[in-house]
């Protein structure tokens, strides 16, 4: 289990919806790991639902809900179907991938299936090279290397997939998070028993999605 | 947060609203029973509403995304579990993924718990005390209770879609401050709820 966890304002954004996708695509994989923040954001979309209730409601203008019920009627079939497909859980499987969904559907398969680039000892293939709100990473450290000089615009993020690193903050295996802030300069050194493997996000400076992210990100601040 | 507008249903007349909805949710799921969905509908319909033309949406677009998230709750009702959640946190995230499929455009990324590599649950599981309270009312209170800026803080990040720039007017405060009153506030709506428990 991960020791290393995502931050409550992270997972505060995650659960209100409001993180752009290369964020919320290192937070998914986190939760796929971690029971603990899965929990975690139980209890912040339970708080999410409660404020739901408190909202000042907008009378329904259109159909309402005849016209709810006229749509209900004219596609009846679908009711049962999805709860089916629901309760169909494919049979347990003792291979482990690396990558965890929904990491593993963005890199379209196991690692093998990316364009690595070498960078000094390092390799590194970019995900998601078209999204706004941060630039995603995965990148292969050799064994006993030290991680790149972080340039840190903006709040950077690493999961560690395989291996691990350490840094002054701790040590990392899979499943843990670093979240490193502008004003933390770190070193990090991959583990001597293997190469270590993570998914890294720098949250652009600019043109995060959530208001919060935008409000709390210094960067943006006058 | 004025009284809940609630049928004085002969059989239900006792339960707490979160259990009322519940129980509602079980008889659509059940027996397709509209009459109950048509109280789910009235109650939730305006205030999702509300929601997403805080997160920008325009009327027109609201009411569409209404109508399928309400669609949704109607064709999934049977996969809705009162252990797991109240009926106003089940249809809050189908609201929020709806929003994100619809307005945004992009993927949504998603953990599935039939992968492979998802790590279970735990025994026991751990307990977080929001999570683990069923009861909304109990987690209104506790936040009603909560300083009105924590509040505010909350409500800015689930339900409203502004610039950074009119939030830090209208609050006025440094961002350490904004952090560490966020932490405050779920820790001060967990320990009341701890308390009540």
């Amino acid at each position: 289990m991960p020791v290393h966890h995502l931050s409550d304002e992270l997972l505060l954004d995650h659960a209100a919806g409001s993180l752009p996708e290369p964020v919320a695509l290192l937070v998914a994989t986190h939760l796929a790991l971690c029971p603990a923040c899965r929990e975690h954001e139980a209890g912040l979309e339970a708080v999410g639902g409660a404020l739901l209730d408190e909202i000042d409601p907008e009378p329904i203008e259109g159909g309402g809900l005849d016209a709810l019920f006229a749509r209900i009627e004219a596609a009846p079939a679908e009711d049962t179907r999805e709860a089916e497909v629901a309760a169909v859980k494919p049979a347990a499987s003792d291979i482990v991938p690396t990558l965890p969904r929904p990491l593993r559907d963005y890199v379209g398969g196991e690692t093998d299936a990316l364009a690595w680039r070498k960078r000094g000892k390092l390799s590194e293939a970019r995900l998601l090279p078209e999204a706004s709100g941060g630039t995603v990473k995965l990148l292969r450290i050799p064994a006993g290397a030290m991680m790149p000089v972080h340039t840190h615009r903006g709040t950077e993020l690493t999961l560690v997939l395989e291996g691990g690193f350490s840094d002054e903050q701790g040590h990392y295996l899979r499943g843990d998070v670093a979240i490193a802030d502008e004003d933390v300069t770190h070193k990090p050194r991959a583990d001597d028993d293997g190469d270590c493997l993570c998914l890294t996000v720098t949250q652009a400076p600019v043109r995060l999605a959530g208001p919060l992210a935008r409000f709390l990100n210094p960067f943006l601040r006058d | 947060m004025g009284e809940q507008a609630i049928e004085p249903d002969k059989l239900m007349r006792s339960e707490p609203p979160a259990e009322h909805f519940a129980t509602l949710m079980d008889a659509v799921a059940a027996s397709r029973d509209r009459s109950a969905f048509a109280q789910i509908y009235d109650h939730f319909a305006p205030r999702l509403k509300g929601y997403l033309r805080r997160r920008g949406s325009d009327a027109g677009q609201a009411e569409e995304l209404v109508q399928e998230v309400m669609l949704t709750v109607w064709r999934k009702a049977g996969l809705y579990d009162r252990r797991q959640a109240n009926v106003s946190t089940w249809i809050f995230t189908i609201a929020r993924n709806r929003r994100i499929d619809a307005i945004r455009r992009e993927r949504r990324p998603d953990f599935d718990p039939n992968d492979p590599a998802f790590v279970p649950d735990g025994e026991p599981s751990p307990d977080d005390a929001l999570a683990a309270s069923q009861d909304g009312a109990m987690l209104r209170r506790a936040i009603d209770d909560i300083p009105d800026e924590q509040r505010k803080l909350l409500h800015l990040a689930f339900y409203e879609d502004k610039s950074h720039n009119t939030i830090a007017d209208e609050l006025g405060l440094p961002l350490g401050t904004v952090k560490s009153r966020i932490r405050l506030a779920l820790a001060k709506v967990r320990r009341s709820i701890e308390e009540e428990v």
